[in-house]
């Protein structure tokens, strides 16, 4: 613990000596972000198009290695009293943020420095998941992405199939028939903390759901969650029953292969995952190998609802200059720009965020031709209602540690140690008590 | 490390460095020579030191323990009092004293697996072996391998369908599941955790073994003691100070230093069976933000690191001939 500390005040030093002394014309501002490895590259280039694009202002962009370590390194920046003038906080990270003090409101940013911006314009499933209960947003959506279903066309066709399972109970016949062809693995699934995401969040957000009263929390910090009362319960009782039959298997980095790389390697035929691994699968599985994406299944009978936006989005904090406010803006408003969403999607998996982003990439062919084709899924499944009638995220305090236990709850039932019931009373029950504690530390303040 | 460093985790070093001021002071009164003051040379050279500990430890410990009892806002702007609050509310969940047990299982299997592989090795070496000396460079190395990278190698060496142990799955089918059955799971976080503290013993239990006169090792083989028998009766009695060292040390770290292997092979699970308290505190507290929960639960880990280390001065060290 110590010795991260010396790492990140040490880092911290030498940053600031890289950063002092250069080109002292312009004003520099520092932007830290959570993308690692080949994304962490795509956000560079990014920094360099809008360092070339103007001469006034200059981004310093630094990955700090991790959605976690991004959000740690800023929290630990700004009680030292230098934070970075923009940070990208993920998803679920979103809450704390909005009840400190410790940011400048995007909407206000934008207005105070004589930028238009039309809010309206993003599409509405990834605004909701960012906006105040009121609607306002106090951040910009960046890389955004939702769950699809990634199925294997050739395996599909063995079984006299041609499209993708709508429904869970048609995903259920399919696995069957896949097992009789001779498939070990129909689908491939994982219950660690972070699938969560596809498993219970993106699965109440298609069936309309409530994950928590008070409309998934942005109706007040007194929500209470509600997820082992809803068809969740169904879906995990059939996923074990699935499990149990081998038609579905665990495929972790515990068991030696995880489920992404499960289906790229074609060991197995379908599994959830992000829109975001669509380039990854694309360049690791064999060319030959004919696969696609679709929506995620819902059960018979339910009505569609907007899958939820996943990623992180960017947040100005306090504590800077007008100089580096005005920067800051015009740094915002140059990644919204449509062409740098064509880049930005082209070179990685994520989604464009808004309407006039994904205008000009269909006007450009994008999802016209493979490797692309089929992202456009991904726009589909969060914008199937106009508007959308849900709450169109979460707002839960401490989720991180709510979606933990929900995967103990789940490694519990799956290793046959509590009926499903049981583990999902327990996981919410748990659950509860933190987002109590959260209330508690937060006593007195109002969700924005 | 720097010696700051070594002084905030290891306490007694700093008694040990003082102890030659203390010694020279002792005389200068008892001589009545005229001599440095040595109380204040003595202080003002380790008061970089000091500061270095107040700043990189103290500090922190104390910020730790205010929060504690309170509940703290990650991004600051308030806290509130809460007392015991966040102690009775980790005390009276059975969660967190499953997490307490498998925190004391998991440091008496490391070690004790750490220890009993290092001494043999030990042994070994300091008996001159055809290429002990490349042993001895050799065996170092682990230690100096980061926590995720060891955390990963060994997720993969012990992997059910993959690498090493799906050849064992392969013969024995379903015997070894470490991402669903939790004895599993533990086992894989001992196996790492030890793999690197065996090097880390070595080092002292080699030099430990030199440092024994030759002499006494030779006079017992001309008196007829075989291998086995010169260990139990000669060279482990006589490396026994360090024996208890290392065990500190080991049981200290395998408390404490854990979580890496632990956030990258395990994540605490499967069904919480490896989440150790250092586990819970670093998810709590770096990735969960809930800063006063991790900060009440470094406190309670602080007390049980404390009291063991009490225990095992109290009732092994009494056991130990020094000279």
């Amino acid at each position: 613990m110590l010795n991260k500390l010396l790492c990140a005040v040490g880092g911290l030093v030498v940053a600031s000596f890289i950063a002092g002394p250069a080109a002292a014309d312009k004003v520099k501002i520092d932007f830290w972000y959570g993308n690692s490895g080949d994304i962490s590259k795509r956000v560079q280039e990014v920094c360099q198009h809008f360092n070339e694009s103007q001469t006034q202002y200059e981004a310093v962009c630094t990955s700090q290695g991790s959605y976690y370590a991004a959000v740690q390194n800023t929290i630990a920046a700004f009680r030292g009293g230098k934070p970075p003038t923009i940070v990208q906080v993920f998803d679920v990270g979103t809450l704390d943020l909005m009840l400190s003090d410790a940011y400048y409101p995007a909407n206000k940013l934008m207005a105070d420095n004589g930028y238009q911006v039309d809010w309206n314009n993003y599409f509405p499933g990834i605004r909701a998941y960012y906006a105040t209960s009121k609607g306002d947003m106090y951040s910009f959506p960046f890389n955004s992405s939702t769950a699809l279903l990634y199925w294997n066309k050739d395996a599909f066709q063995k079984i006299g199939k041609s499209e993708a399972p709508k429904t869970w109970e048609e995903a259920a016949a399919d696995m069957k028939a896949l097992k009789a062809a001779g498939f070990d693995c129909p689908l491939a699934f994982d219950i660690s903390q972070d699938e969560s995401w596809q498993l219970m969040e993106q699965f109440s957000a298609v069936h309309g759901e409530p994950i928590a009263t008070k409309n998934n929390g942005f109706g007040g910090l007194d929500a209470e969650l509600t997820f082992n009362k809803t068809k969740f319960v169904q879906f995990v009782t059939d996923l074990k029953s699935w499990y149990d039959q081998g038609l579905a298997k665990i495929k972790s980095p515990n068991t030696g292969e995880d489920y992404v790389a499960a289906f790229a390697a074609g060991h197995c035929q379908m599994t959830l995952t992000s829109v975001g691994d669509h380039g990854n699968i694309g360049r690791t599985a064999d060319p030959n190998m004919h696969w696609d994406v679709a929506m995620l299944p819902v059960y018979e009978g339910t009505t569609r609802h907007n899958s939820f936006v996943g990623g992180a989005s960017l947040w100005v904090l306090k504590g800077h200059t007008p100089e580096e406010y005005k920067a800051a803006a015009a740094f915002l408003h140059f990644i919204a720009e449509p062409e740098q969403a064509l880049f930005w999607s082209t070179v990685t998996g994520y989604i464009p965020v808004t309407k006039t982003g994904f205008d000009y990439m269909k006007a450009h062919g994008f999802y016209d031709k493979a490797p692309y084709k089929g992202r456009e899924t991904a726009i589909e499944e969060l914008n199937v209602e106009a508007a959308g009638s849900g709450p169109g995220g979460i707002r839960l305090g401490n989720f991180l540690q709510i979606r933990a236990e929900l995967s103990n709850g789940l490694q519990e039932i799956f290793v046959n140690k509590v009926s499903v019931q049981q583990g999902l009373d327990e996981s919410v029950q748990r659950g509860d008590a933190i987002l109590r504690r959260f209330e508690a530390t937060y006593k007195g303040k109002e969700l924005p | 490390m720097t010696a700051g460093e070594v002084f905030a985790r290891r306490p007694f070093a700093l008694r040990a460095a003082l102890a030659p001021f203390r010694r020279r002071e002792r005389r200068a009164r008892g001589e009545g020579r005229a001599f440095f003051t040595s109380r204040s040379l003595g202080w003002s050279l380790i008061l970089p030191q000091l500061l270095l500990i107040f700043t990189f430890f103290y500090w922190p410990a104390g910020q730790a323990l205010y929060w504690a009892f309170t509940l703290e806002r990650p991004w600051g702007g308030g806290n509130e009092w809460v007392g015991l609050g966040n102690f009775t509310a980790m005390l009276s969940d059975p969660v967190y004293w499953n997490s307490i047990v498998s925190s004391v299982i998991f440091a008496a299997a490391s070690t004790g697996l750490a220890m009993a592989a290092a001494l043999v090795l030990a042994l070994l070496a300091d008996r001159e072996l055809r290429g002990a000396r490349i042993y001895r460079s050799v065996l170092v190395w682990p230690f100096a391998i980061a926590a995720p990278a060891l955390g990963m190698a060994f997720r993969f060496i012990l992997a059910p369908e993959a690498g090493f142990m799906a050849y064992v799955n392969h013969i024995w089918p379903g015997l070894w599941n470490p991402a669903l059955n939790g004895a599993d799971a533990m086992a894989c976080i001992v196996i790492a955790f030890a793999w690197k503290y065996i090097s880390y013993s070595f080092i002292f239990f080699l030099a430990a073994l030199q440092a024994i006169p030759k002499s006494l090792i030779e006079a017992a083989a001309m008196d007829g003691a075989g291998i086995l028998r010169r260990a139990r009766d000669i060279q482990i009695p006589l490396v026994a100070p360090t024996l208890f060292f290392v065990v500190v040390i080991n049981l200290t770290d395998s408390f404490t230093d854990s979580f890496g292997i632990v956030d990258i092979m395990t994540q605490g699970g499967p069904a919480r069976a490896t989440d150790l308290m250092v586990y819970k505190i670093y998810f709590d507290g770096f990735k969960g933000l809930d800063y006063s929960g991790a900060a009440a639960q470094s406190i309670i880990l602080m007390l049980l690191v404390i009291l063991l280390t009490i225990a095992q001065f109290r009732f092994v060290e009494r056991r130990i001939h020094y000279k």
